[in-house]
């Protein structure tokens, strides 16, 4: 009797909801027709069926649920009848948790082989292999960790479920294994703190701060601005008061060390050069990651940071190794900044340093024809004499 | 026994009126403005539960877009309008989406629904108090935690729908209205609604602290309180410490908003304008929100930490190992997360000197929590395990705290830090460590105290389900999210189909999603097993755990001052469980030693000495007695 009530409540249920759902949905659609009037008069089409079909699939689910759940009722009722003990939870329990250890070893070395395979490729840089070395080494350690606490855990649990016969083993304390097991973690971080805090230091701390190739690469909502120094080699400043249509960044054409800087569509590096990438934002905040360069720094308005590092293989190389002839290195945007975060790439090449020269030649100046008319600059050849930049002065 | 002076606050008033007092009250006062800490409780839990659940759906459309980023859901558009025009979600609502999932999630469902409705609950019944030592002010950190949450919700009504510059809420893309169109009403409101939270946060903490200093029952010393209360109490005090800087960061950022102030902008050209702030600094505001930030993730676990000892305790039938130990962990990592905000922050252009610094600190805070991890496992060891749904979700916030725990490991590290930062493997590890393992020891509590709320017991094979289902749909889903973090994979992406190398994880991202919905249909069960249990649920007995804490020792009836008669008084710590030479596999903290001769030991006396030479005279009369025979 209780049963057939069950089944009978469950499904009214089922009914209530798909009449509420069908009523929301004409209640949707009128609304809708009403907002649009007379631009789209063909309401849109509401594909129920996929919606029904699921929901269906999962009261049917449930229903199943319920029938397992009161035969299983029946079952142990029966059991506690004919005088014996009912259904053992526990120990039904305690063999799941050791099903679930298996399965889960094994998902977890299904995982480990075959995702962890599609992840990047080895370090394209020099500060990078340290990197992976430290990941290395911290992967093994806490995977070690990892095995052991989740078989102990599962294991325990099968080996130590319920029996009426038994009692736990009353152990409040030990404080020699307890000062073992403080210890070992505090040595084993310690040394991973060490070696971290070195590797951190070379690569973000040191004094060494000037790269062969200075790169200015200025993020905002939605794009990465590249900006490579001329023969001077020097990036000229950059100043927000001075951005313009034409003047995208704002670069200061008072000083001279501005007038050869190149804007570049491509980040092209020579390889084993080190690079040092001056990172800015104009709007709000981006980050400009590499990951396999294992580079990443947030690009901040109004604080200017950098980042240097040195490219080892070159996209040509890279490509063969990975057997992948459309392979590029990017640089992405890691830092939430706006509809359009997921979609601020530039392409990022790392060639030889033949091919290199050959391309910042052909390269364009910043200071183009658009931003000469804006600062009033006279003859498009002569931008470097004294009166040409009094006269920019001035404006 | 002495029955004088056993609480000085109120005894003789609650003894005379307790029960005339609590079929007086009128429904407004008994169910809405309610002073009594049980009844506050199970508002902050039912808030609590129906905003995971919002949270919760949110996390599945997003987890639709990822999966589908080229298909059309007419449905979309049906339900959400301007939002998921054409059938998809559009990028800004994915953003808003991710945004208000992940405020709900840390925010409303982990710190109030967590620790609000186990505070307030256990902690007068567990320390042997009548109520909160402040009822009135316990009502009205409800009442605005409910007003921060109509608020918040509310948000999504707003033209340009709300908030959607990540939880953590970054100026300058927060703070300028132009940046996204989340960044304006829907930010205001955020912002709003996060005040009132604080204020809510503020006054139950204040409560939570004051109740366990001053209101213990006779003899329950600090030492004899259970972890539930250390956890909840230290919580609490992480809170009153933290928040107040959270408050300060948003009203700076009110001010940069509104007020055209400069604290957090400078040098900023939106769209090709140049805006008039100059001075201010982004990192500024990432001080303030990770100076709460960090303890909040700790707000978060401690909780479901103490909830999961205790559980654990009572189910394996054994003493917590190594209580001491746990406690003085707890101890370690609430001072600690004060001084690891950074580590949030080693690539954001804060001084990569500090990056050193709070690398260290943050890897030391590993330290006490491999200590609890291995005290657990120590406890299991030998018990005499009882899988109830509560052990099995206890266990399973262990199993979480180890697999997140671990991957803090490699994000702490600064050096690692750097092609890790802001990755799927991020997401992957804060979603185990604090997500999934605080919301499995808030199960678990619910659980284990739901004959206490609500007088009825849950049914345990919906129970079973509930658990597996979201215990191995939570590793799917979260797994191989560090696979693809490690392949440098970005978090809060809308698509994956811009970028080639990204494609190949679309197959994934439709696995992850599909058991996202798999784990999100198993809360159904909870839910009619939650809700049908209050109504149907068979009656629960007076201990039906047969535990030794002392909310057990009230009757299943709740009533206003929580004890009939004057309030228990405790002579021991809470977890003689299957102690030898004891009757029961049990001993309730209110049976004074005198009782239990054959059973104590010696270090039960170790600050009694009058105790202990008791104990050695009832030793050697045994002996003596055993030699006579």
């Amino acid at each position: 009797m209780g049963f057939r009530k069950f089944i009978n409540s469950k499904t009214l249920l089922s009914f209530i909801t798909a009449f509420m759902l069908l009523g929301t949905n004409l209640l949707m659609a009128q609304t809708e027709a009403a907002a649009t009037t007379g631009g789209q008069t063909d309401a849109p089409q509401v594909d129920w069926t996929g919606v029904a079909y699921y929901l269906l699939l999962f009261f049917l689910v449930c229903l199943g649920v319920a029938v397992i759940g009161k035969i299983l009722k029946i079952y142990d009722l029966t059991l506690k009848i004919q005088g014996k003990k009912g259904m053992k939870w526990n120990t039904v329990m305690a063999v799941v948790c050791l099903v679930f250890l298996i399965a889960g070893l094994y998902g977890a070395y299904w995982s480990f082989t075959v995702q962890g395979s599609m992840t990047l490729p080895e370090a394209a840089s020099v500060h990078g292999v340290k990197i992976d070395e430290m990941f290395t080494v911290t992967t093994v350690l806490t995977m070690i960790v990892f095995f052991i606490t989740q078989i102990l855990l599962f294991g325990f649990l099968f080996q130590y479920r319920h029996s009426d016969k038994r009692r736990a083993h009353f152990l409040p304390h030990n404080n020699t294994i307890e000062k073992i097991w403080t210890i070992a973690p505090a040595i084993v971080l310690t040394v991973l703190v060490v070696f971290g805090f070195f590797t951190w230091q070379t690569i973000m701390n040191t004094t060494d701060t000037k790269g062969d190739i200075n790169i200015d690469i200025t993020g905002h909502q939605f794009a990465w601005e590249l900006r490579y120094p001329g023969k001077d080699g020097v990036l000229g400043p950059k100043d927000f008061r001075m951005v313009s249509a034409a003047n995208k960044l704002g670069v200061n054409f008072k000083k001279r060390s501005s007038f050869d800087d190149l804007q570049v569509d491509t980040m092209y590096l020579p390889v084993n050069k080190s690079i040092r990438l001056n990172i800015q934002a104009l709007d709000v905040i981006h980050s400009v990651y590499m990951p396999h360069f294992r580079v990443q720094l947030n690009a901040v308005p109004g604080l200017p940071t950098f980042f240097k590092f040195t490219p080892t293989i070159t996209t040509a190389q890279m490509r063969t190794q990975l057997d992948d002839p459309k392979f590029e290195y990017l640089v992405y945007c890691n830092k939430i900044c706006g509809g359009g975060h997921y979609n601020m790439q530039k392409v990022v090449r790392v060639v030889t340093e033949a091919e290199y020269q050959a391309w910042l030649s052909r390269q364009k100046p910043y200071l183009n024809d658009a931003l000469r008319k804006e600062l009033h600059f006279a003859a498009a050849d002569q931008p470097k004499t004294e009166s040409q930049n009094r006269l920019a002065l001035n404006n | 026994m002495s029955t004088l002076a056993v609480h000085d606050h109120g005894v003789a008033h609650h003894d005379d009126h307790g029960h005339e007092h609590h079929h007086n009250q009128s429904f407004l006062s008994k169910y809405v403005f309610s002073m009594d800490h049980k009844m506050i409780a199970k508002q902050f839990l039912i808030t609590g539960i129906t905003m995971a659940v919002i949270a919760m759906i949110l996390s599945i459309l997003f987890r639709i877009q990822l999966a589908y980023p080229d298909k059309t859901f007419p449905l979309l558009t049906t339900l959400l309008g301007r939002f998921a025009p054409n059938g998809r979600i559009s990028a800004d609502f994915y953003l808003s989406l991710v945004t208000i999932h992940g405020t709900i999630m840390v925010f409303f469902v982990l710190t109030a629904g967590l620790s609000g409705t186990f505070a307030n609950l256990l902690i007068p019944l567990q320390i042997g108090a009548r109520d909160m030592a402040s009822p009135f002010m316990n009502m009205l950190s409800y009442w605005f935690f409910f007003m921060a949450s109509v608020v918040m919700l509310s948000s999504f009504l707003v033209q340009k729908g709300p908030a959607s510059g990540g939880w953590t809420i970054y100026p300058p893309l927060s703070a300028l209205p132009k940046a996204m169109p989340g960044s304006g009403e829907g930010m205001t409101l955020w912002l709003i609604s996060m005040v009132m939270f604080v204020a809510s946060s503020l006054m139950g903490g204040i409560n939570y602290v004051s109740t366990v200093l001053n209101m213990r029952t006779k003899g329950m010393d600090l030492w004899k309180m259970p972890l539930t209360i250390w956890a909840l109490f230290l919580t609490a005090i992480l809170g009153i410490l933290a928040f107040p800087v959270l408050v300060a960061g948003v009203v700076l950022l009110i001010f940069d908003r509104s007020f055209g102030t400069s604290f957090y902008l400078s040098d900023i050209v939106l769209n090709g304008v140049q805006q008039p702030y100059e001075g201010g600094s982004p990192i500024l505001f990432q001080h303030l929100f990770w100076f709460l930030g960090h303890p909040e993730v700790y707000i978060v676990i401690m909780p479901a930490m103490g909830i999961s000892s205790e559980v654990m305790s009572v189910n394996s039938r054994k003493p917590i190992f190594g209580y001491h130990a746990m406690v003085y962990s707890l101890i370690g990592i609430t001072v600690l997360s004060f001084i690891v905000w950074g580590h949030h922050m080693f690539v954001t252009g804060m001084n990569p000197f500090l990056g050193g610094v709070f690398m260290i600190t943050t890897l030391i805070i590993a330290v006490p929590s491999a200590v609890k991890t291995f005290n657990w496992l120590a406890t299991l060891w030998r018990g005499n395990i009882r899988f109830t749904p509560a052990m099995l979700f206890a266990i399973g916030m262990v199993s979480f705290f180890i697999s997140g725990g671990l991957t803090g490991i490699f994000l702490g590290n600064a050096a690692l830090d750097i092609n890790l930062h802001d990755t799927y493997f991020v997401v992957a590890h804060f979603h185990l460590v604090m997500g999934s393992a605080a919301i499995f020891g808030m199960l678990a509590g619910v659980y284990h105290w739901f004959p206490k709320m609500f007088g009825k017991m849950m049914d345990e094979k919906l129970g079973y389900l509930h658990f597996w289902l979201t215990f191995i749909g939570a590793y799917l889903v979260f797994f191989p999210m560090h696979f693809m973090g490690l392949d440098g994979v970005p978090r809060r992406y809308y698509a994956f189909t811009e970028f080639v190398s990204m494609q190949r994880w679309l197959t994934v991202n439709t696995f992850i999603t599909w058991a996202a919905i798999m784990a999100a249909c198993a809360q159904v069960a909870f839910l009619y097993n939650f809700i049908s249990s209050i109504f149907i649920g068979k009656k629960a007995t007076q201990n039906p755990w047969e535990s030794n804490t002392l909310e057990w020792t009230t009757p299943v009836e709740h009533l206003h001052g929580n004890w009939p008669g004057e309030i228990p008084t405790v002579y021991r710590w809470p977890y003689d469980y299957s102690k030898p030479g004891a009757e029961e596999d049990y001993i309730p903290q209110t049976v004074p030693f005198s009782q239990t001769m054959s059973s104590n030991q010696a270090h039960d006396f170790e600050d009694n000495p009058k105790g202990l030479e008791e104990l050695n005279k009832f030793n050697s009369t045994l002996k003596a007695n055993e030699q006579v025979k």
